[in-house]
């Protein structure tokens, strides 16, 4: 009745030089290297009429179709691009089997972390806020993109910009997120559930921010917020986005907008100071969006020091009344 | 479109049984009743041998479901990794069916050129957020698996985790086996939440032989009485509901 797959491991391993025709289109493309691979199949670098294009196959032709749908309505996107674009789907007979596969455009360049590590960390502000304004073009069409992570992440240019790639995780809002990677999951640290809303590719973006200052990650210990917030007090590179990620974390934000606008005030700020800039900017500056935990803080404190003040002068008033009826 | 409810086992083992009937025999049993066996096999520092390998593909293959063999670290990716794709996989199965009917002879979404095969897609996505989900965990706690246990429950709350971001209902319930007197022992009811495995499983005791065999053909009946026992409450939507899903 159909083909089932009883194991995750890849079968679709393809040599280099090997020419892949299409079924039902009859486009050829010969494969030149292997990009990367992942739960649900192979990307390789292939070339159609002297022109790169990057082809992704797998055995299991539903993720393939489930892809393919999310690309094409990204297509309809006007004006930005969400993902890479979508050139040709098909399927290719191999040996009495039939592989799936779909083509895209080549994205070109170093992933996040090998840009940043060879660029230097002035990037990393730049790129996430350019990553930041993706997602929200993103969530207002009404996605997910889940398995948000470095390795999904490539800078081409120049002039430098970020795109993502591998729309596996890319989950309608509102339904379970469909793939993603355990570090940069709020469910595995405990910070929230897997149902798809922005919050959710905004921690991890937030995750992806601690990322960048320590490369090769971290295992969960006590697995929640304090051990995370200790990890990004740890690091001089992450004191000063230390805000925002704490309150991607936590779910603070409500759109990707509103995390970009804080990074945005830190970026601006940070040349002189080093010290939280972002609260300071939001003392002298009331009309700014003000980060949310600094003016909660500031809001707390405010009403601390005003309860003291009229318990302090209720008590004074009543002496005076106490002494002025003793004499 | 109706599907009733899914009924998946998960297998969650280290090696080979060595008591009773066949296990691949009682996963292609699981499957005639309409339960799909998935299996997972867990290696620590141990490999799993052939011998292992192959009953593990084997059950699998005869249990309709998907099968894995993991290093614990990776357990609970991999455990809902595996549940989600047997859900498709059993859903692409009812909606291949339905396309028989429509388009006659042995078409299945395969066949159906790429461009039409994203809409049968989108349906298949729908049902897999909706259906209503029931998962049996049986794990192995032979002597060999003790040390995995704590990851097994970290996996199976995450599992739970996972399942529960969809909008539809999941029951899950747990057994161990060998059990104390009997092969298999039950050691959480069915329920919507796992949380309350985080107390059960430090009381755990492991040791003696691994009788999968009896264990899933044990897990079968658990399926079958439930199901009874409800209808004997008869609460009537629940009545109509069952016999659709049988």
């Amino acid at each position: 009745m159909m083909m089932m797959n009883h194991s995750l491991k890849s079968q679709c391993k393809v040599n280099l030089g090997t020419v892949i025709e299409g079924k039902w289109h009859r486009n050829r493309y010969t494969i030149v290297k292997e990009l990367g691979y992942g739960a649900n199949g192979i990307v390789y670098l292939a070339k159609s009429q002297n022109q790169q294009v990057a082809l992704k196959m797998s055995d299991n032709g539903m993720s393939i179709t489930s892809e393919v749908n999310v690309l094409k309505s990204f297509a309809k996107v006007q004006g930005s691009a969400l993902g890479p674009s979508l050139l040709d789907v098909d399927d290719w007979e191999r040996r009495g089997s039939k592989i799936s596969f779909y083509v895209m455009e080549y994205i070109q360049g170093p992933d996040l972390l090998t840009f940043i590590h060879q660029k230097g960390p002035s990037w990393t502000g730049v790129l996430i806020v350019q990553l930041l304004s993706d997602l929200e073009a993103l969530h207002k069409n009404g996605w997910v993109f889940g398995d948000l992570k470095p390795d999904n992440l490539i800078v081409t240019g120049p002039p430098p910009k970020i795109r993502t790639i591998d729309v596996g995780g890319t989950t309608v809002q509102g339904r379970a997120i469909k793939e993603f990677t355990e570090f940069y999951d709020r469910g595995y640290w405990g910070l929230g559930t897997r149902k798809a809303d922005p919050a959710y590719d905004l921690f991890a973006a937030a995750m992806i921010l601690i990322n960048t200052a320590y490369p090769k990650r971290f295992s969960k210990s006590t697995g929640d917020l304090k051990q995370l917030k200790l990890m990004v007090r740890q690091k001089k590179e992450l004191l000063k986005y230390e805000d925002v990620i704490l309150n991607a974390l936590q779910g603070n934000y409500a759109s990707a907008d509103e995390m970009r606008n804080d990074m945005l005030q830190l970026t601006r700020s940070s040349s002189g100071q080093r010290s939280t800039p972002n609260r300071k900017k939001g003392q002298t500056t009331g009309s700014q969006p003000v980060s949310r935990q600094a003016y909660i803080q500031k809001k707390k404190k405010g009403g601390f020091i005003e309860t003291v003040l009229i318990v302090l002068i209720v008590t004074l008033l009543y002496l005076f009344y106490i002494y002025g009826q003793l004499l | 479109m109706k599907t009733g409810t899914l009924k998946q086992i998960l297998l969650i083992t280290d090696g080979c049984s060595n008591q009773g009937e066949d296990p691949i025999a009682m996963a292609a049993l699981a499957k005639e009743q309409g339960i799909t066996v998935n299996v997972i096999g867990v290696m620590e520092h141990d490999v799993i041998d052939e011998q292992g390998m192959n009953e593990i593909e084997g059950i699998a293959m005869s249990g309709g479901g998907v099968s894995q063999v993991v290093y614990a670290q990776q357990l609970s990716q991999t455990v809902q990794m595996v549940t989600r794709k047997a859900m498709t996989q059993t859903l692409q199965g009812v909606v291949n069916k339905e396309l028989q009917q429509i388009l006659g002879g042995e078409k299945t979404m395969e066949d159906l050129p790429p461009e039409q095969r994203g809409e049968v897609m989108e349906v298949v996505d729908e049902l897999g957020e909706t259906v209503e989900l029931e998962v049996l965990v049986l794990v192995d706690t032979s002597a060999s698996m003790k040390h995995k246990l704590p990851t097994v429950k970290e996996a199976l709350l995450d599992l739970s985790l996972s399942l529960n971001a969809r909008s539809g209902d999941n029951r899950f319930s747990v057994f161990v086996f060998p059990g104390k007197k009997k092969d298999v022992e039950k050691l959480l009811d069915w329920t919507p939440k796992l949380e309350s495995l985080t107390s059960i499983f430090s009381k755990l005791t492991t040791g003696g032989i691994t009788p999968t065999g009896p264990a899933i053909r044990e897990a079968l009946t658990y399926f079958k009485k439930k199901r009874s026992l409800r209808s004997l409450l008869s609460r009537d939507d629940d009545e109509s509901f069952f016999e659709e899903s049988v």
